[in-house]
């Protein structure tokens, strides 16, 4: 009786383990065959190839674990300025087009079915020539501010030149921390008394003054490098000095916020949209100010409706960035899974890890956004 | 449970020992590669996705260049007819995969030997079909005129996962110049790129440069600097462990150049049967008996002459005439001055 439910389980596991057992075997027998040899020692070798633009200190003297970082960095870079720039878009998108004004609300409409009906890999050409095009030679960028220069090569903004950094990084935790404790006693006030404390300007000022503090007293200095035009030929320049974006990353950060925000928008029409009339009418009848009543009935009604597309959404921007090897941005696939992968021809232990590090990247984030989603849930007292 | 447990094991490996088995009898075979070329019917020949005189698709699907050439003559010499080929575009990336895997049985796509290729990946290659070396290409009113004039910060495109990768390095290194690589991975994207001024210099073998300047917007504002900074020499390269495929693929490539040493060429292989030279009469299968040490026929050598020419007519046809590299430099013959020196066929 008990056995005849396992049955049907310990068949599919024994179908599982022959699959897996026939694949890993055949690949076995392959490799040794062609004379392949298999192991993950290439990591610790010397990379002897460079990449162009990395978080971390790398050149082709570091080893290749050190130039799967400096991918894994730049996939995560990406992602992380693509998710943010997404997520605003996609809120302003989304809001608009519940407009009542005619006007705003079509173009928002327009924006969304423009793109996200052409596939992500034509935008990403399309930005990355259409900048390469577009923007000026080095020698001919106008300065913006004096001081910011955006060319074909680049954008080059000023970069801060530190001096005791640490201090100030400890000030902005001290910050934070103080602002943990404001809003934990705020709220306290609130439930015991009913009184209301302003805790985002205290917030806002606790972040200004402590790091304002830290420059008088810690000895913490700044001073800014701006960057300065090289002649590099007759007819060729660059700039040195600052900090430099290339336009790869500027285009590929474009092209998958601006295609992912579509997405996005629909999710919070969509999460605004099922919070109904009745609960918008009551907070107004009970005296909330149309602030309030978004803050504290509709937004959190909306959210938990908004979350889960939402996750789905980050995910498929972070996997999407992975289409960066077509235009030369330095991502993970291109580094690791691209030039490691050719100059070692290990293809069954680089592409393991690659599979294995963008799932480890989506679990996390799905992890994260569940942890974020049940904080909203509603709480059943 | 026990028992199901013992059952599972056995089955798995009763799984294990039939494979072993059966991959332990094909290998023992002589040549499956030959053996499975002559029951398809065409040879799987892996090419380059587009880079003119070397491998090269027109309109109609028509594929021409010295690496395709290489192809055609194997399928000569196997199959009986040049045409019997099967033509794989790949990128750089998954040239050696595609080989590994049997998807195709010869790689002729631009692919420099190198010790780890030829060692390390289960890889063999079989010969040189072109001597090359990576160069770079300016823009002229840049003043650049040698390798000498690069300043750090200088930018150079090029593709990814190639030798050129890490010439560039080895190249700005011992130069103690800084510089920044944007690697793509296909040529056309690498043109683009540097057409629009992304970058200063693009770089690859100088045969490349040659051919992909013709894509730029104004080929005449561009120029290849004169020097070379690596060896590069290109050739098919083959799967290790069936080395009578090898065998054939290596002296199909030096029946080309051998015909060209001995004057043979498509016009005159026929009469050439009668020649006083031993050396010509083996060539063109009149005298020995070489094809059967490569398991063909005797007329193999006489097949690839006729149909696909001496590798002086494949030059010719393919990066002289089309205004690419009209001096044949190193890829002239050893009596001529260049360096194509191959064994005899004897």
């Amino acid at each position: 009786m008990n056995f005849k439910k396992i049955l049907p389980q310990l068949l599919t596991l024994v179908v599982v383990v022959l699959v897996f057992g026939f694949f890993s075997y055949n690949a076995q027998v392959n490799m040794e065959n062609r004379g392949i040899t298999f192991g993950y020692g290439f990591l610790s070798q010397e990379s002897s190839f460079d990449v162009q633009f990395s978080l971390i200190e790398y050149d082709g003297s570091h080893s290749y674990f050190r130039a799967y970082l400096v991918g894994l960095l730049n996939t995560i870079l990406v992602s992380v300025i693509g998710i943010i720039f997404a997520t605003i878009i996609g809120v302003v998108v989304g809001i608009a087009r519940l407009s009542s004004n005619y006007l705003i609300e079509r173009t928002a409409a327009i924006y969304v079915e423009f793109f996200r009906n052409i596939p992500l890999l034509l935008q990403i050409f399309f930005w990355y020539f259409a900048a390469l095009r577009a923007l000026p030679l080095p020698e001919k960028a106008e300065p913006m501010f004096g001081v910011f220069f955006l060319t074909i090569k680049g954008f080059f903004v000023p970069a801060f030149v530190w001096n005791n950094l640490d201090i100030f990084v400890y000030s902005v935790i001290a910050a934070i921390i103080a602002i943990v404790f404001v809003r934990i006693y705020a709220k306290k006030k609130q439930e015991n008394q009913g009184i209301q404390t302003p805790v985002l300007s205290i917030s806002i000022g606790f972040l200004i003054i402590l790091p304002l503090l830290s420059f008088f007293l810690g000895g913490v200095d700044a001073t800014v490098e701006i960057p300065v035009i090289k002649q590099l030929s007759q007819t060729s320049f660059t700039y040195e000095g600052g900090l430099k974006l290339p336009p790869e990353l500027i285009s590929l950060a474009l092209a998958l916020s601006l295609y992912t925000a579509t997405f996005i928008a629909e999710c919070v029409r969509a999460g605004v949209q099922g919070v109904s009339k009745g609960q918008k009418e009551a907070a107004a009848s009970i005296g909330l100010t149309p602030n309030q009543v978004l803050k504290l009935v509709v937004m959190p009604q909306a959210l938990r409706i908004i979350i889960p597309p939402t996750t789905n959404q980050y995910l498929n921007l972070t996997k999407n960035s992975s289409l960066a090897a077509a235009i030369a941005y330095p991502d993970l696939v291109l580094v690791f899974a691209g030039t490691a992968l050719m100059q070692t021809g290990r293809a069954i232990e680089i592409v393991s890890i690659t599979m294995l590090t963008y799932l480890t990247l989506s679990i996390t984030i799905s992890i994260f956004m569940n942890w974020y989603n049940k904080k909203i849930a509603i709480k059943e007292k | 449970m026990f028992k199901l447990v013992k059952r599972l094991t056995s089955v798995v490996a009763m799984f294990a020992v039939l494979f072993a088995f059966t991959t332990e009898t094909m290998a023992a075979k002589k040549s499956k590669t030959l053996k499975n070329t002559q029951k398809k019917g065409f040879v799987r020949c892996g090419v380059s996705q587009g880079l003119p005189g070397f491998s090269n698709a027109d309109a109609a699907g028509n594929w021409t260049g010295v690496d395709v050439d290489v192809c055609r003559a194997v399928a000569a010499a196997v199959l009986g007819d040049a045409s019997k080929v099967k033509f794989t575009p790949l990128s750089a990336k998954e040239r050696f995969t595609a080989l590994t895997s049997n998807e195709i049985d010869i790689l002729s796509r631009n692919t420099t030997w190198t010790l780890s290729r030829d060692a390390d990946i289960g890889l063999t290659f079989v010969g040189v079909n072109f001597y090359d070396g990576q160069g770079f290409m300016v823009r002229k009113n840049s003043g650049i005129s040698s390798v000498n004039d690069f300043k750090a910060g200088v930018s150079a495109c090029t593709n990814l996962g190639t030798t050129t990768e890490l010439n560039m390095r080895d190249f700005f290194n011992s130069k103690g110049i800084k510089y920044e690589p944007v690697t793509f991975e296909k040529a056309d994207e690498v043109v683009a790129a540097y057409d629009a001024g992304r970058c200063d210099t693009y770089t690859t073998d100088k045969s490349g440069l040659a051919a992909q300047r013709i894509k730029l917007s104004n080929p005449d504002d561009h120029m290849v600097l004169p020097e070379t900074i690596s060896k590069e020499p290109l050739g098919p390269v083959v799967r290790q462990g069936d080395s009578v495929w090898e065998d054939i693929v290596r002296w199909s490539l030096n029946t080309m150049i051998e015909a060209e040493e001995y004057g043979v060429s498509s016009a005159n292989a026929d009469m050439m049967k009668t020649s006083d030279n031993p050396a010509v009469k083996r060539l063109v299968g009149a005298e020995g008996e070489l094809g059967a040490a490569l398991g063909l026929d005797n007329e193999w050598s006489l097949r690839i002459i006729k149909q696909v020419g001496n590798y002086g007519e494949s030059y010719k046809r393919n990066i002289a005439d089309t205004g690419i590299l009209p001096d044949r430099g190193p890829n002239e013959l050893w009596t001529k001055g260049g360096i194509l020196y191959v064994p005899p066929a004897r």
